[in-house]
């Protein structure tokens, strides 16, 4: 499958890829201009990485300049969940200009394809397009990129790690058993890369029932602190989130619950407070 | 082979794939079939911890010899990395090219015996687990499973199209998380919405297989493996059944 886009490598980056082949592991290089990158992962799918990326993107952008890469080549949320549609435009230098909602840069797969086409593709092709959504997109000057990471942990988890300095990792998980032991698996892997973990957020946490108000723990009220304690992903909690049918509608509206929801937006801005205690906004790149 | 063999996809994460095939393998034994399940997603592989399987594989001359258990009147057969690994907690860091060795590994390699069906659960995508999949059995029949909502039937329409174009037999598509029951109060609330899966069948005009509801019962007993022990206790087995007898009509 073509990129719609036609843009080339420049030159430099030709020769950083064959090298990179001829070597096997590439060296890292920072992304131009870009300080800091986040990435949003969880090893499990369905768990809302990609609402917890949107809304954290959202409200990170108060405070820094931020951007979002839908780093799911597979299934690209981010369009729809920020609402941008337009195709991006290339600049002279044959680099993608991220369009820009919500005062956050995006960048995804689902820009460039179809919406209905399927990207049907080995590895090696996954690993080459990610490059390109990381090398090939005009993203600086930006103060923290964040990276909504595809479940598992195949191709797109090593290509991005091992390609990119990144601050850390937030991982978001469901109180599911399936879910936590998933989790757990990619905080090992991150481990394995040496990525720091800088938290674990809970989504769909509870349900409280809008007709009678009850609180209902659909997969078990053990405090996720004691369920990941002694794994990998023993790290602090920052959030958790409920199960709220208001919260699927924004995402599926393209309006982040972050920014008419106050509960939401009050968890997502406090989680930010604690991510900008690690992010380096002073250095120049 | 003889057996119908039918893989459950679905392009989106957490949906309830793996929860399907489950249930699906456990109302098909349940009647007296004799089911195989192979997990095919390598690096989340959920189904054994639901099926309540746990073990190491071992090998005979043929082949792998799959774990199995009596459901009912019925057999479950599985295979599922997690029986070949010994650190459950360990991550599966593979590429593509191993995980497709280890795909063909498990299609070619496991003696499964005679089944009446083999169900397939997919990691969420159409990368080379699906590709692999489709190359080893092309005849294979595919039920796509979405959650109501738009981002989810936005990844599935992906999945009908691929299906599509690789002339793959669809049976249809099931609606997962659609309303929950409050044991409260019993009315019903829907979470993720409700339609998003009948819409999208209706709009790929393919067959509309069922709603299954949120059952934070089922989701329990799949959490510590016993579903099997106490088959009938959750409501959401009965939408299942109905779906099951859609699927192995003649």
């Amino acid at each position: 499958m073509s990129m719609h886009c036609g843009y080339l490598f420049k030159r430099s980056f030709r020769r950083l890829l064959s090298s990179q082949n001829n070597k096997g592991l590439p060296r890292k290089f920072p992304l131009a201009g870009v300080k800091n990158v986040i990435l949003v992962a969880s090893g499990k799918g369905g768990v809302g990485k990609s609402t917890v990326a949107t809304n954290l993107a959202i409200a990170l952008s108060k405070w820094c300049s931020v951007g979002l890469l839908d780093a799911d080549v597979f299934g690209p949320s981010i369009p729809l969940m920020m609402n941008v549609r337009e195709v991006p435009e290339i600049n002279h230098q044959k680099l993608i200009l991220p369009p820009i909602n919500y005062n956050v840069k995006c960048m995804s797969m689902g820009l460039l394809v179809d919406p209905s086409s399927p990207v049907v593709w080995r590895g090696l092709m996954v690993m080459q397009a990610i490059r390109k959504l990381l090398r090939g997109v005009l993203w600086g000057p930006l103060d923290l990129l964040i990276v909504d990471m595809p479940p598992g942990t195949g191709d797109t988890q090593l290509s991005i790690t091992q390609e990119i300095p990144v601050t850390g990792v937030v991982l978001v998980t469901t109180p599911q058993a399936v879910a936590l032991a998933d989790c757990i698996k990619g905080a090992e892997m991150f481990g394995k890369v040496s990525l720091p973990i800088l938290g674990l957020i809970e989504n769909m946490s509870f349900f409280s029932c809008p007709f009678c108000s009850v609180k209902h723990h659909l997969y078990g009220s053990t405090p996720l602190s004691e369920l990941v304690a002694g794994t990998a992903a023993d790290v602090p909690v920052l959030a958790q989130l409920p199960m709220e049918p208001s919260v699927v509608r924004d995402c599926d509206k393209g309006s982040p619950s972050v920014i008419d929801n106050p509960h939401i937006g009050l968890v997502f801005d406090s989680v930010a407070e604690r991510l900008l205690l690690h992010l380096d906004l002073e250095s120049e790149t | 082979k003889q057996w119908y063999q039918r893989r459950v996809r679905a392009g989106k994460g957490g949906v309830g794939k793996s929860t399907t095939v489950a249930v699906l393998a456990g109302t098909l034994a349940s009647s007296g079939l004799s089911v195989g399940v192979l997990d095919a997603d390598l690096c989340g592989p959920s189904l054994s911890r639901m099926i309540g399987l746990k073990g190491s594989i071992h090998s005979c001359e043929q082949g792998w010899l799959p774990l199995s258990a009596s459901v009912g009147k019925g057999r479950i057969s599985a295979v599922s990395l997690s029986f070949l690994v010994e650190n459950q907690d360990e991550a599966v860091i593979w590429r593509g090219p191993k995980k497709t060795a280890m795909i063909k590994q498990f299609l070619s390699d496991v003696c499964w015996g005679a089944l009446d069906y083999l169900l397939i659960d997919t990691p969420p995508g159409t990368s080379d687990e699906h590709m692999t999949i489709m190359e080893a059995i092309p005849n294979c029949s595919v039920v796509l499973v979405t959650s109501p909502q738009a981002v989810a039937a936005a990844d599935v329409l992906r999945q009908v199209t691929f299906c599509k174009k690789t002339n793959a037999n669809v049976l249809g598509i099931i609606e997962t998380m659609s309303g929950f029951v409050c044991p409260n109060c019993s009315d019903c609330g829907l979470l993720f919405g409700k339609g998003g899966g009948k819409r999208l069948a209706e709009y790929c005009n393919i067959e509309f297989l069922g709603y299954v509801p949120i059952d934070p019962n089922l989701s329990r007993l799949l959490d510590r493996g016993e579903l099997f022990k106490n088959f009938q206790s959750s409501a959401s087995i009965q939408s299942y059944t109905e779906i099951t007898k859609k699927l192995i009509k003649p």
